[in-house]
């Protein structure tokens, strides 16, 4: 009994040792990276990753003049997986930034790991509306968007087209809610039903059957990754695109979907911050150099994972490479004097970006590909968010 | 809530209860004879799905490349029953439980090195539209296949157990089994040949399933737990058992998820009653089980003596 | 004339076993120290996390070993003491000494109404019944938008003990866990060592034969039932202090065969094996996926050898070393008693 516990022990005990991390060496940036790259939503988290490190890479391998160490794991869209990586970034890594989540509920999970340490949190996605108002962080910086943004778009959109009915789809988390909320700020119009579906949900049946007995004008949803694939596709299989004209933010209808619903999305309108025909010289540098190395067109995940990069860069280029002095560090991501590839970037007192809005539609390209064209004029100008008055941080 | 949306839900209910049934049965089979609890009955599910996306990309046709995957899925079925599952026969149940658990792991993290943690899979392109069933129900022709296919595997089985030889040596061996091996049965064949079966029907739900929902590692364990509790209420060794205890839960499952939160509705906010509705409604299948037991101590239908 | 009694030898047994977990203490007592100054304490969090499990896996020995009860529903107990933990933190309520035994009192409540039903059944029925109520909890936290539904719990801070055994918080909470682990095994081995214990083993071999002797054999499964679930629901309530964060995937079917996996890793039956399957499996888990994710298809071998071979679990090796070594103490008994 006494000898199979030394020896247990003494393996456990040698196995511990064998997991020493390398030694940290100063003069280089460190960045963690957790993101979903496996399962059926996995095209958003890879192309965040796939963006940040071209960024890296056209940078010559660094961020801000400093040699970039960037560490990615997958947080298999759970939130105690994210929730252990991030401990494990901050506590053995012991980054200098951390980014790359794709959803709110897993990033709300595991940002408490941060606390402690003060750690950057830069989202390259996910931005709920809490801690844009009460909840509010110094160390946290929303480079995409405030989670309402797209939804206020489309229900303002919606309201200018004249559309008398809605019915809203959306799944049970924080952005999902964060979304409806969006939309019916801005959309005049009659909400028939708003109905929550489970996070990670595939078959929409149900859902599907309850939108035709309803009869709306239009229908707006929001289910990003494979949820949106599988929920189109179910969609166009019913028939109701004939009753019910579809409407979604971009996270609907971007090159992920269109990949995986094929010829059925053309002509589908969407509302987003970013669009590859964006006429910037960072933008077209980008579409130019992802295509090149990726052989596949970027989404609008990864032009926020390379304006993420492109952040830090900047930041970190004006810090003279200053990390441990945290407060500069922050002035500088506050002040954000990047080459954003949307145009021009700001961010609000609550570290949220102010922004405009544009509305697309699928369309096809001189080679007869399905993208996304910015259509007329931005459809909201210089938006922050409804919350940033709720922010002590001024 | 209009009678078209309940008639709608009571056909997807069917529709999952088919497909749950085709579980089901393999496993109330391989219970019931070789009184052995498997497990990895839901990976057997999993593999025929990523076999069959796997196989699509070389054959363009979605029914064709079923056909392989279900045969190589049953092939791999029977080498797994010959070579491990052989030995826990003689075992206890929580070995059983244990060893088979062990053997999840294995095929999940196999088929994730193999295929990645996900494949693609639609239905084909010529059943992506729906079909016009009754004035003014407009279904999904792909789920009305899936209903189809699901009611003849049942029919087959039927006749397989009733009529013919071999399903008369089944039910011999899931009534009592030392009997009908003194009865000279080779019972060592009929057991692999019982566990073929099984594994071939997984692949075929497996396979059928994967355009609605995904073919990903992982997805055996939610509608293993199901098929288990099918079995439970079905009665031990019973098929028919199996399929009327399939459509129930499927029944119940399905429409509980659907209209259930329009009850909510009524009385909570949106997102509460979005996310009581499926949680009751997979309560109420386990409370189903529970009344059954209660009523009914070895199912409805057990076969066992 | 004064004949001196013979010389009952010193069992040497005992005394290595008291020398042993003499080791075994200090080295857990200085491992704060001994990580901090290896620079590896990150990892006191990962020992604190295993311990916690086995105080989970050691609640399961008691009614999957010593009383052959294959509960496949246990998960739900540690996640029952979870929750209510991080709900009762989350509320305001941060005082231990309340909150921890009104999360003990709770398991071991639904403890009894759910071992009430489902010791009315035997073999898979039990195994199907206790799943079943397990599901349904999971099922039921994962509605609870309140509580943070399928997205769980996050809470902002941990327990306050009245008494801070470190100023790190991590450290405090490394002893806390340790202490907890500790009466929990003093307890366990006090009861499976009295009457009621052979009782319990009695009923695991022969539970006919014990009610045939008079003993209502269903009080005795009840209660061990209870026991086990309210230590069960205590390493829910550590859990849930250390993580700062419970989620319903904690309740999941897959967790209680986890916690099932460490049992017999550890060794079905035996006081600590709980302990030592939670620590091997972890360790495992934490040792090969830093070289590869697929670091479930090494234990999930492991695992199937070990069943296999080796039904009773590690403690089958230790049956056979101990023949080896009684061999030995036969002639050293022999030779004590030779004047």
């Amino acid at each position: 009994m006494k000898f199979k516990k030394v020896l247990a022990l003494s393996v456990i005990g040698a196995c511990q040792l064998l997991t020493l991390s390398s030694i940290q060496a100063a003069d280089k940036v460190k960045v963690g990276f957790v993101s979903t790259l496996s399962g059926p939503s996995a095209a958003l988290g890879v192309d965040i990753r796939d963006a940040f490190q071209l960024a890296v890479k056209l940078n010559g391998g660094k961020l801000g003049g400093l040699p970039a160490e960037v560490i990615v794991s997958d947080d298999q869209f759970k939130p105690d997986v994210a929730k252990e990586q991030f401990e494990k970034m901050v506590k053995r890594e012991k980054v200098d930034f951390l980014t790359g989540v794709v959803f709110s509920n897993i990033m709300l999970a595991a940002l408490p790991e941060t606390n402690e340490s003060g750690t950057f949190y830069l989202s390259p996605n996910a931005a709920p509306s809490p801690m844009a108002g009460k909840e509010c962080s110094a160390n946290f910086f929303a480079v995409a968007w405030p989670n309402d943004a797209y939804h206020e778009a489309a229900g303002q959109y919606a309201t200018n087209k004249g559309f008398k009915s809605a019915y809203l789809l959306a799944p049970n988390y924080q952005a999902g809610q964060d979304s409806l909320a969006g939309f019916k700020r801005y959309y005049k119009g009659k909400v028939v039903n708003e109905v929550y579906t489970k996070l990670g949900q595939l078959d929409y049946a149900a859902e599907l059957a309850e939108v035709r007995a309803a009869k709306p004008e239009i229908l707006y949803t929001f289910l990003p990754g494979g949820m949106g694939v599988n929920f189109i596709k179910q969609f166009m299989a019913s028939g109701l695109a004939k009753e019910t004209k579809l409407i979604v933010p971009g996270f609907g209808a971007d090159q992920d979907i269109i990949r995986g619903v094929g010829a059925d999305m053309l002509g589908v309108f969407d509302t987003s911050h970013w669009g590859m025909d964006l006429p910037n010289a960072a933008n077209k540098k980008f579409v130019a150099e992802f295509e090149k190395e990726y052989k596949r067109l970027p989404t609008l995940y990864a032009s926020q994972g390379y304006d993420t990069a492109m952040l830090i860069d900047a930041a970190v280029k004006a810090s003279n490479g200053n990390l441990s002095d945290k407060d500069l560090v922050r002035k500088n991501l506050m002040e954000a004097k990047f080459a954003s590839v949307r145009g021009d970037f700001k961010f609000n007192t609550n570290h949220y970006p102010i922004q405009n809005y544009y509305v697309r539609e699928v369309v096809k390209d001189a080679q007869g590909r399905l993208v996304n064209k910015i259509i007329g004029q931005p459809i909201m100008t210089n938006h922050g968010d409804a919350y940033v008055q709720d922010c002590k941080m001024k | 809530m209009t009678g078209i949306l309940i008639l709608e839900q009571a056909l997807n209910g069917l529709q999952f209860g088919l497909m749950l049934f085709l579980l089901a049965s393999g496993l109330t089979l391989v219970f019931g004879i070789m009184d052995m609890i498997n497990l990895a009955h839901g990976a057997l599910y999993m593999i025929g799905a990523f076999l069959t996306a796997w196989i699509v990309q070389f054959t363009q046709s979605f029914f064709l490349s079923v056909f392989l995957a279900v045969i190589l899925t049953s092939l791999f079925g029977m080498l797994l029953e010959k070579t491990l599952l052989k030995t826990l026969y003689a075992r206890d149940h929580m070995s059983q439980v244990l060893a088979t658990f062990a053997l999840i792991l294995i095929l999940n993290e196999s088929v994730k090195m193999i295929w990645g943690t996900d494949l693609p899979l639609s239905a084909p392109d010529y059943l992506s539209g729906p079909v016009e069933i009754m004035p003014g129900l407009m279904y999904s022709s792909y789920r009305l296949v899936i209903i189809a296919t699901g009611l003849l595997i049942a029919l087959l089985l039927y006749l397989l157990v009733s009529q013919t030889k071999m399903g008369a040596w089944v039910r011999a061996g899931a009534s009592n089994r030392s009997m009908a091996m003194a009865m000279g049965i080779n019972i060592n064949a009929l057991f692999t040949s019982v566990f073929g079966l099984g594994a071939a029907l997984c692949a075929v739900a497996g396979a059928m399933l994967s355009p609605l929902l995904a073919v990903q590692v992982g997805m055996g364990e939610n509608i293993l737990i199901l098929a288990f509790v099918v079995i439970v209420i079905g009665g031990i060794g019973s098929v028919w058992g199996a399929f009327v205890g399939s459509i129930l839960v499927g029944c119940v499952d399905t429409m509980g998820r659907s209209l259930l939160p329009f009850l909510f509705r009524e009385f909570l906010p949106p997102q509460w009653a979005s996310a009581a509705g499926p949680a009751v409604a997979s309560i109420l299948v386990y409370v189903l089980m529970a009344v059954v037991l209660f009523i009914k101590p070895q199912g409805l239908f057990n076969q066992r003596s | 004339m004064s004949s001196t009694p013979p010389q009952i030898p010193h069992n040497p047994k005992t005394l290595t076993h008291a020398i042993g977990l003499s080791l075994i203490l200090g080295l857990a007592l200085a491992m704060p120290y001994l990580l901090d100054k290896l620079g590896l304490d990150y990892y006191l969090g990962t020992l604190t996390k295993m311990m916690i499990y086995g105080i989970a896996a050691c609640s399961l020995n008691l009614i999957l070993g010593y009383g052959g009860l294959v509960s496949f529903g246990h998960a739900a107990y540690v996640g029952i003491g979870a929750y209510a933990v991080g709900i009762l933190i989350s509320q305001g309520h941060q005082n231990a000494w309340i909150d921890i035994p009104l999360a003990v009192m709770l398991c071991a409540g639904f403890a009894f109404m759910i071992g009430f039903i489902c010791l009315r059944t035997r073999g898979v029925y039990f195994i199907m019944i206790t799943l079943a109520f397990a599901q349904m909890l999971y099922y039921l936290s994962n509605s609870i938008k309140v509580f943070g539904g399928d997205e769980g719990l996050s809470i902002k801070s941990r327990l306050d003990f009245g008494v801070q055994l470190s100023s790190k918080s991590d450290v405090h909470l490394y002893f806390v866990v340790l202490i907890f682990l500790l009466l929990s095994l003093y307890f366990i081995h006090r009861i499976m060592n009295s009457k009621f214990g052979q009782v319990i083993k009695a009923l695991k071999d022969d539970d006919v034969r014990v009610d045939s002797i008079g003993i209502h054999g269903f009080k005795y499964k009840l209660a061990i039932f209870v026991i086990a679930g309210a230590i069960g629901g205590l390493a829910g309530a550590l859990m849930v202090n250390q993580q700062k964060y419970v989620s319903p995937n904690l309740l999941h079917w897959t967790q209680s065969g986890i916690l099932m996996v460490m049992v017999i890793l550890g060794g079905v039956g035996t006081l600590s094996g709980g302990l030592w399957g939670a620590l091997l499996l972890l360790t495992l888990e934490s040792v090969i996926s830093e070289y590869t994710l697929h670091w479930q298809f090494y234990v999930g071998w492991i695992l199937l050898a070990v069943i296999l071979m080796a039904p009773k679990g590690l403690s089958s090796f230790s049956v056979l070393w101990s023949r080896v070594s009684k061999v030995g103490q036969f002639k050293h008994k022999a030779r004590a008693i030779k004047p």
